[in-house]
């Protein structure tokens, strides 16, 4: 049977979901895969929406804004694209990134509209369907990494970079983009690394030897990671087993 | 609350749309499929959901089934969504109840050779449809009473028309200016295009209208010191020779114009040899021009890598000039040095042919090789000779563009608009909406947005008054409901962390009095950034929720939540 990937689309209604319109008002032909769900603004994509559209089965997931310059919302797009950037450099931990697109599509543009979505389709159906269906391991995985990027640190990051690297704090001090994403990708790293040890837990991986095997981290690091999720009060010490601490989830 | 208890009771209405979507898709059968689906209580496919019949079936369907929730599949909520929500409203069913969902635009236009698997993608997205309906809340409208007064800020040709109009209109009108004089750049012009008339008569009437308009308060060396509070009741403070004014402002119109440029070190400039085409304006005035060899050059400081815009109005100025010189003075030779000419229009080609009807010299150069100033003659290179051409002066005029006012950025600031890269304020939509800011209840008019002539600015000046007349001519306003709120059962989870407050373009998110997020429900758009930023998720974006988007993306991927 051919592979009919399932795509899904996020659009900001005042560009991307007005040039859809537009295709369609131009009788602009296009593979049916896509499944649009409309948004104010590129900018209100939560990255937790794609990382639970993977979990329930996308084989794809795009996002279309106003291009630069352009948006309804001012720099609502601009928004977009750091929250995007997070989303895919976490995809790129388990090689999801190829699945995920962020594009700039004008209320004026429904031919070029016609033209991403069958491009990003092709792109899909090249990529084969995503290997997420039914594989726990991957949904483990993608779970670990909604919640890491839900975690008050890389929302907050996110949140804040444009102000960072682009203004100056109270002290006149401006932090270099490098230097900002080194920060950020340590922090995206560790994040998602503390997701999955809270995931662990839960299933009774629960001490820092069984987290290391099962994580392939440095028992070290897994050590740090359990101290730093307990002084956010997210895990406790459980009980002392066989001369093991044991963790459990709060 | 009765609301959450309520049985959630959905119609599905699916369109024809005539053949548009029923000539590829079986709407009735899709119809009937809807209603195995979740809380969908009643179904129905009409030939035109937005006909007058189609109507009327839906209000027989909300009447006769109790339905809460009502759902159209058919063309775009872009055009007809306002239609269906007013529809069920007249039914005692909340607008925000109403979920569109796009079959035909996004659905059967675009994909016509294949019927069937459009057939399946209606029926997915429909079921994302029902799924948010399911979620959806009763949301109002907010109603804010409106002051019927308003702000000019600069005195300029552009402000004081748009200053007089508001006024004629009946509103009491507030126009600061800065200066000791109002008129803006009236004050220093000879003669105007295309009517060539005295800049001063102008100037004359329009002082006297001022005068003479009882509901027009002129504040002049003044400024504005402070505006907080949204449309139609901004609270103003005024300062004039140190003291301050508060009023309350219903609308504001920035109309504070733009700047001369003086072009230091270029083309050997010196304010008396060499001088600018603004500078020359006065000697005509005070008819002090003696000299008969006058070489203007154009583009001077514009067009060029650190301001690349073109000022639009000095190619004009110098035919006018150069035509000014000629007719006091036939003898004397004017050539004009110019990069390309900007004449559009009938009136304005007609001085290009004047222009060199009475023998003004027009020589092309290119921005490669620039004209040299030396100290009595001009150095040109003609690519069509392929040498320079020396021509002899007594004076130079350069034509140097209008620039943003330095101050814009301080007023940008207070009125919470942006700038663009030259300093001008930037206008919401250059097509859409020209004469509005982003920003409700504040417009633009005048070279404060661009360089513009005398002519323009006095259109524009008109259109500005009769955008924001829209606004203060009603005594209250409706207030989009589907916005951002910090619900008092998130309170909680607010840490105060303050990311929404830099991410909000519109500072509707500010901390009271006890450093508590507020949210003014009036200055948010609704584009639900601050939402998808909120570190801790306290934020609600209302109409399109956390959970209302989740429940799309689960019934995209077959899941029903709560089913």
């Amino acid at each position: 049977m051919v592979f009919e990937p399932k795509i899904l689309g996020f659009l900001c209604n005042w560009c991307s979901y007005a040039g859809a319109d537009l295709a369609g008002v131009s009788r602009v032909q296009y593979p049916p895969n896509i499944r649009v769900i409309r948004v104010m603004c590129s900018g209100r994509v939560d990255p937790m929406f794609i990382f639970k559209a993977f979990q329930v089965g996308a084989d794809g997931v795009i996002v279309m804004g106003c291009h630069p310059g352009d948006c309804h919302y001012l720099e609502g797009n601009y928004e977009a694209e750091k929250k995007y950037n997070m989303t895919e450099k976490f995809l790129k931990l388990i090689g999801f990134d190829n699945r995920v697109r962020l594009e700039w599509v004008s209320a004026s543009e429904g031919t070029r509209y016609g033209a991403v979505v069958t491009e990003f389709t092709q792109q899909i159906k090249d990529a084969g369907p995503s290997p997420a269906k039914d594989n726990e391991e991957l949904l483990f995985k993608l779970k670990a990494l909604e919640m890491a990027a839900a975690t008050d640190r890389m929302r907050a990051l996110v949140g804040r970079e444009r102000h960072i690297t682009e203004d100056e704090n109270v002290y006149g001090e401006k932090v270099s983009l490098e230097k900002f994403n080194e920060i950020f990708d340590k922090a995206i790293k560790d994040e998602y690394e503390r997701a999955q040890v809270l995931l662990s837990l839960e299933k009774g991986v629960n001490n820092v030897k069984l987290l290391a095997a099962k994580l392939d981290i440095d028992p070290s690091i897994v050590l740090e990671h359990l101290l730093i999720l307990k002084q956010r009060m997210e895990i406790d010490f459980g009980e002392i087993m066989e001369n093991t601490p044991v963790f459990v989830r709060l | 609350m009765s609301e959450e208890e309520e049985e959630i009771r959905i119609g599905v209405f699916v369109c024809h749309c005539g053949s548009n979507i029923g000539g590829y898709i079986d709407c009735k059968s899709i119809a009937e499929w809807a209603k195995s689906l979740p809380h969908v209580v009643f179904t129905q496919d009409n030939l035109y959901t937005c006909s007058e019949t189609g109507l009327a079936q839906i209000k027989k369907g909300v009447n006769e089934n109790n339905l809460n929730r009502v759902i159209v599949a058919s063309c775009t909520p872009r055009t007809h969504e306002p239609l269906f929500r007013s529809c069920i409203q007249e039914e005692g069913v909340n607008p925000y109840l109403f979920n569109f969902v796009n079959i035909r635009d996004q659905n059967t236009w675009v994909h016509q050779k294949e019927p069937e698997k459009a057939f399946e993608k209606a029926k997915e997205l429909i079921a994302m449809g029902v799924a948010k309906a399911a979620k959806l809340e009763p949301l109002e409208k907010i109603i804010v009473d409106t002051t019927p007064t308003a702000l000019v800020i600069g005195a300029g040709v552009a402000g004081i028309t748009a200053a007089l109009s508001m006024a004629n209109q009946g509103f009491e009108t507030h126009l600061v200016e800065k200066e000791a004089e109002i008129g803006g750049k009236l004050n220093i012009l000879d003669k105007l295009y295309p009517t060539n008339q005295d800049a001063s008569e102008l100037l004359k009437s329009l002082k006297k209208r001022v005068n003479d308009n009882t509901n027009l308060t002129v504040y002049t060396s003044a400024s504005v010191k402070s505006i907080e509070g949204f449309i139609g009741n901004f609270e103003i403070e005024i300062e004039q020779n140190g003291n301050v004014k508060e009023l309350t402002i219903g609308v504001i119109i920035v109309a504070v114009g733009a700047s001369l440029f003086t072009p230091t070190g270029l083309f050997n400039y010196d304010g008396q040899k060499r001088i600018t085409q603004a500078e020359l304006e006065t000697l005509l005035k005070n008819n002090q021009v003696e000299s008969s060899n006058v070489v203007m050059i154009q583009c001077v400081g514009s067009r060029i890598e650190e301001r690349k815009y073109c000022s639009s109005v000095c190619c004009m100025v110098a035919l006018k000039n150069a035509l000014e010189i000629k007719e006091r003075n036939p003898k004397a030779n004017v050539t004009i040095l110019f990069r390309d000419l900007y004449t559009p229009g009938t009136y304005y080609e007609d001085y290009y042919r004047r222009a060199r009807e009475a023998g003004v010299i027009f020589i092309e150069y290119a921005p490669e090789k620039m004209p040299i100033v030396e100290d009595n003659q001009v150095r040109v290179h003609n690519e069509y000779l392929g040498q320079d051409i020396l021509i002899p002066y007594d004076l130079v005029v350069l034509s140097t563009p209008l620039v943003s006012n330095e101050d814009n950025k301080d007023i940008a600031q207070m009125l919470k608009v942006p700038l663009e890269e030259n300093g001008f304020f930037l206008e919401a939509h250059v097509k859409l909406r020209p004469m509005d800011f982003a920003t409700d209840g504040v417009y633009i008019c005048g070279s404060a947005k661009w360089p513009v002539d005398i002519t323009e600015s006095i259109a524009q000046g008109y259109a500005a008054a009769s955008r924001a007349s829209t606004i203060i001519s009603h005594s209250t306003l409706e207030v989009e409901g589907a916005t951002s709120s910090l619900p008092e059962y998130n309170r909680n989870l607010c840490t105060g962390c303050e990311v929404c407050i830099t991410v909000c373009p519109y500072k509707a998110i500010s901390k009271d009095e006890n450093d508590e997020i507020l949210i003014q429900q009036v200055l948010c758009k609704g584009c639900g950034v601050c939402g998808a930023t909120c570190t801790n998720h306290a934020i609600v974006i209302r109409h399109f929720t956390d959970d209302q988007i989740l429940s799309e993306i689960l019934a995209f991927g077959g899941q029903y939540d709560g089913v």
